[in-house]
């Protein structure tokens, strides 16, 4: 069945190993593509260097998280025992900095792992109700056993015909077209 | 493997029991373990461990409904020993929930493949110890109703928490522990719950796992920083599970009672923790293999390993069992030398024996290569372990606080009926949410056995 341009997501060629669809990825780049994705039912090494993927920012969200937890944690500590509920005793030092510690750590971690795992759901774009690739059958095994790859048809280089018969010439075990609805 | 055995550790043998059974692929991977949940037909089995362990959760409601009708007075502490069963309990959960962590994250961070098969379950075990943990601090405050008055929160009385206080560390390290385990068992589970939406047939289960995956796909881009993610909790959780048993230590080493002022403490509770911890999971995984048949996933390899793990941190927890003693006599501290007595001839001496017993003496069989190949012998080894580190609390927590200062101050602890029926019925509650557990949610990590697979796969080529 032939969709109309307008209607079609993409192209999706899906594959019987991780090592055909990292060669696969890497001939799809030769060939000029750029808006592609792979679909793999486990993380591949060499994959996403082969998709020119370089470094993420969840590190960095980590590290903003752990140091405003941290932070956050020790000045509060330091304003609930020092000014808001300040308690003589014994004329012992307000600032027991010793005695936050391992609030101040717990708390940076907390900041940290929060961060590390919603941002990276943020940035994922997760929770996502649906996506296009889903109204293809297959997809199912994109899950368990098999490896996809997608040329999307916002890429300046997609033709429907012209891109199917490209990945078609990389041995797949199938070429789907997706619809966009 | 009988006659003519060849020298441990060597390739034949890691031949002959690899981390993972022969002839795997991808689909294989994925049929088997999601079938557990999907289309296996719940057995009579399940049923009948499912009833024991929910009529024993049921006790343990009824226990604290009474305790919160009555008051903490229906236990058996009094003054001195105001702590008792409550945090013996507290203190023993907390701990067995260490393993999980350890090889959830540590393992990862040094990477060891043979975690892969039994990560998933020894988290979800830290996840249900820590709830069963939880319970103890909260209704042995007498009133848990209050319980929030442990956190900072801005009060009409402008009252704050005390932050030098352990107690209030202690607050702080337990909730943060729950969450972020939580978070990196949740985290791990987004692929395989997806697995298990595109392979669930009914339409309710495609429903409730749908949402639960959140859309995941599978994109190099998600796996990408999905990737990043769980090594930088892996990487949290490290330290994370070292300092919550270091701070549950804190509890009673930042107090002055003979036997708990010692810097020895956290090392050694950290080690008992892992210890008591390992104990757990091979009491789960051994029952859990043979029940799904995971033999082929859950190999003589790990048992073997997880034996050795319990040799090694057993070891390190005698050494602190003989520091202990060796220090309270070489510090002269007469109430120190008196309580390191009581231990050896006091009213509580039978308990501390046990504890050498369980602890120090019989897990040494471990030594012998037949006995850690042999799973019934593993599985009583890993419960008599799981006793030997109750006793340890009970003799920490009881001994101490029976015999502090001054005579006048002396006292005895019996715990009542009511102690059994909340301790045994965490238990039930344990047992209850592992029954739940295998049967909705995968007990190995099928995105990281297909890694395996693959792996393996390579290195045969």
């Amino acid at each position: 069945m032939q969709l109309e341009r307008s209607h079609i997501y993409g192209v999706l060629a899906e594959f019987e190993t991780p090592e055909q669809l990292t060669e696969a990825v890497k001939k799809t780049r030769e060939a000029g593509y750029r808006r592609i994705d792979a679909y793999t039912p486990f993380p591949i090494e060499g994959l996403a260097q082969a998709m020119g993927l370089k470094r993420n920012n969840v590190p960095l969200i980590t590290l903003i998280g752990g140091l405003a937890g941290g932070l956050g944690g020790f000045g509060f500590q330091y304003w609930v025992s020092a000014i808001s509920y300040a308690e003589n005793i014994g004329g012992r030092p307000l600032n027991s900095w010793p005695a936050f510690i391992p609030v101040t750590f717990e708390l940076t971690v907390l900041g940290a792992s929060l961060c590390a795992v919603f941002g990276m759901l943020a940035l994922n774009g997760l929770p996502q109700p649906h996506h296009p690739v889903f109204n293809v059958h297959r997809f199912l095994h994109a899950s368990s056993d098999r490896f996809f790859l997608l040329i999307e048809a916002r890429d300046q280089k997609f033709h429907l015909t012209d891109t199917a018969r490209f990945l078609q010439g990389l041995h797949p075990h199938h070429v789907n077209e997706v619809s966009d609805d | 493997m009988s006659a003519g055995q060849p020298p441990l550790d060597s390739p034949e043998i890691r031949r002959l029991t690899p981390v993972l059974g022969p002839g795997h692929t991808f689909g294989s991977i994925s049929d088997k373990i999601s079938s557990i949940v999907l289309t296996r037909p719940t057995s009579f089995g399940w049923f009948a461990g499912f009833a024991i362990a929910f009529s024993l959760t049921a006790v343990m409601t009824i226990a604290i409904g009474w305790l919160i009708i009555k008051g903490v007075g229906i236990w058996g502490i009094n003054i001195p020993i105001g702590w008792g069963f409550a945090i013996v309990n507290f203190v023993w959960w907390i701990g067995i929930g260490h393993a999980g962590t350890l090889i959830s994250a540590i393992l990862f961070l040094l990477n060891q493949k043979w975690r892969t098969s039994i990560n998933r379950f020894a988290e979800a075990m830290t996840l249900f110890a820590v709830a069963c943990a939880g319970i103890f601090p909260l209704i042995h405050t007498g009133r848990p109703w209050m319980a929030y008055y442990m956190f900072p929160y801005p009060s009409t009385m402008g009252l704050w928490p005390q932050f030098r206080s352990p107690l209030i560390w202690d607050v702080f390290a337990v909730s943060t522990y729950g969450t972020v385990s939580l978070l990196f068992w949740f985290v791990g589970l987004i692929p395989d719950l997806a697995t298990l939406r595109d392979r669930a047939l009914s339409k309710p289960k495609q429903i409730i796992y749908g949402i639960l995956a959140m859309g995941w796909r599978g994109s190099v881009r998600h796996w990408h920083r999905y990737q990043s993610a769980y090594l930088l909790l892996a990487g949290l959780a490290t330290p994370l599970v070292l300092s919550v048993h270091t701070v549950v230590s804190f509890d009673f080493a930042i107090a002055i009672v003979p036997g708990w002022h010692t810097t020895i403490f956290p090392p050694y509770f950290v080690a008992g923790a892992i210890y008591s911890g390992f104990a757990m999971v091979l009491s789960i995984a051994i029952p859990l293999r043979k029940a799904y048949g995971l033999e082929d996933f859950i190999t003589m390899r790990h048992l073997d390993n997880m034996a050795k793990v319990m040799l090694a941190t057993g070891l390190i927890v005698a050494y602190g069992y003989f520091f202990e003693f060796f220090l309270s006599l070489y510090s002269g501290n007469k109430f120190d030398v008196f309580l390191v007595q009581q231990r050896l001839h006091g009213p509580y001496a039978h308990f501390y024996y046990a504890l050498i017993l369980c602890n120090i003496l019989l897990p040494q069989s471990l030594w012998s290569y037949k006995l850690r190949h042999n799973v019934v012998f593993l599985f009583v080894m890993s419960i008599v372990v799981n006793i030997g580190m109750w006793l340890e609390r009970f003799v920490i927590v009881v001994i101490s606080l029976t015999r502090d200062f001054v005579p006048s101050a002396w006292g005895r602890y019996q715990p009542t009926v009511w102690d059994w029926a909340t301790f045994i019925g965490t238990i039930g509650m344990f047992v209850t949410l592992l029954f739940l557990f295998v049967r909705v949610l995968p007990a190995i990590s099928i995105a990281e056995m297909r890694e395996l697979v693959a792996e393996t796969s390579e290195g045969e080529k």
